[in-house]
């Protein structure tokens, strides 16, 4: 018999509730009750990131993480970053930029992991960079352009500041 | 959708001590990423699961009067890595535990899941063996402790009792065990990220005044053996000795008499045994540089 769980979480800025299947992973939840279809179903088993999400600021692959878990967090997906008409974000407009984007399943999980990165507001070594972004694959770009691009965000944004 | 049975939520120890006695069939789950995969593989499939994952108060690192440093189970590797105490007295945990996986898992992975898997290949657990961690247990009696060493039983089992509703709640290393005391771990993998240890080395060293003798000399393999495992005889060959590139050479070979490697399709026993005494002669001469000393 099915079990259901009322959560009540933050996505993208706003306050939501939904009685959900506790079988549920992350993934399941924001894409089939919340149409946030930038999260990819990938490997589904928490190794190449397309499904990553940020959860109370830190990136999870939301694949491997219960629906029910969600009670209570700030989650963030790539439609968050969108500005209020639809405008891209500094790190989305350098992918395209950069051609950091070939097929564009990985993207989403790649933008959010680099959001992450840039959030922290450090300046990070191409080695860090690298090892930072370990954590999802990539068939398209050799990954060459994605480094690029965060790169030159995180340029950008520490000559603002 | 997992292919789960019921779900049970602990919010306190109480709780989940209440929940596993009551539930003695379920599976405990902390941040998920060997559960949900093993759930995802179809090896726990239709098994019920009681999770621990919103315990907060088993959240973050302290130090105790004693000075003893306590890594509350749940803490994520991710904030293991980052926490001030670990990389003032236990950078070498710190740095193991930044090798496990990927970023994202190392957010959602926990100390204490790594270790009560009971796999021999678990980046933080041949360093706390190293430093000879103290593994504590809540259950229906209260606290248990023990060593690390008596934790593992065998490959992918530990001593958790589960019909005393246990959990693991801590990680403790003594101030003698982490005071004066500088460590390094090795992990030999195929890739950088994403991959599981074909050998996991920690040694941490603790030097005499002037430098110039091993007092203390503590070395620890993952994957040389079923579970964690100490290399005993290579430490009592060191300990007392001068600090010279000969006996650490000597050192290195001694390994040979502790390790039990075997041939899997990650490498020949062969390989193994060769980088268990090569990463042993770095890792020494690491720790020593570490401690203030000259190799």
């Amino acid at each position: 018999m099915a079990q259901y769980q009322l959560i009540h979480f933050t996505l993208n800025g706003k306050p939501v509730e939904k009685y959900i299947d506790v079988r549920a992973s992350l993934t399941d939840v924001l894409r089939n009750d919340f149409s946030m279809t930038s999260v990819k179903k990938g490997c589904e088993v928490g190794e190449c990131g397309a499904c990553n999400v940020l959860i109370d600021g830190e990136c999870y692959n939301s694949c491997i993480y219960l629906g029910v878990w969600a009670d209570g967090k700030n989650i963030r997906t790539l439609e968050g970053l969108l500005g209020p008409d639809g405008e891209l974000s500094d790190i989305q407009q350098a992918f395209m930029d950069e051609t950091a984007v070939q097929c564009g399943f990985c993207t989403p999980g790649f933008i959010m992991t680099a959001v992450e990165i840039l959030e922290s507001g450090k300046e990070y070594s191409e080695e860090e960079l690298r090892k930072l972004l370990s954590g999802h694959l990539c068939r398209c770009t050799g990954y060459e352009n994605i480094l690029r691009a965060v790169t030159k965000v995180m340029k950008q944004r520490l000559k603002k500041s | 959708m997992y292919d789960m049975g019921t779900f049970y939520e602990a919010k306190s120890v109480q709780e989940a001590v209440e929940l596993r006695l009551a539930h003695p069939e379920a599976d405990i789950i902390a941040g998920g990423t060997d559960v949900l995969v093993q759930m995802r593989e179809g090896r726990r499939a239709g098994k019920s699961l009681i999770s621990i994952y919103g315990i907060d108060e088993l959240r973050g690192i302290r130090l105790e009067d004693d000075g003893t440093i306590r890594i509350g189970s749940l803490t994520s590797f991710s904030h293991i890595t980052r926490d001030p105490l670990i990389e003032k007295y236990l950078l070498c945990l710190g740095e193991a535990v930044d090798q496990v996986g990927g970023p994202q898992i190392r957010n959602a992975g926990t100390i204490g899941g790594n270790t009560c898997n009971g796999v021999t290949s678990a980046d933080s657990s041949s360093t706390l063996h190293a430093y000879d961690a103290v593994i504590e247990l809540t259950g229906k009696n209260g606290i248990r402790r023990l060593p690390i060493q008596e934790f593992y039983i065998k490959a992918g089992v530990v001593d958790l009792r589960v019909e005393d509703g246990e959990i693991q709640t801590g990680i403790l290393i003594s101030k003698d065990s982490y005071e004066n005391t500088n460590g390094f771990y090795i992990k030999y993998a195929m890739r950088n990220a994403m991959d599981i240890a074909t050998l996991g080395t920690s040694v941490n060293a603790r030097l005499s005044a002037d430098k110039k003798t091993f007092e203390r000399v503590r070395i620890a393999y993952g994957v040389a053996g079923p579970v964690p495992l100490r290399a005993t005889t290579a430490e009592q060959f060191i300990n007392g000795k001068e600090v010279t590139p000969e006996n650490i050479e000597a050192f290195s070979k001694e390994v040979l008499n502790d390790v039990h490697a075997r041939d899997s399709w990650r490498a020949a026993k062969d390989f193994r045994e060769h980088i268990a005494v090569e990463s042993a002669k770095r890792a020494l001469i690491e720790s020593v540089r570490r401690c203030g000393g000259e190799v």
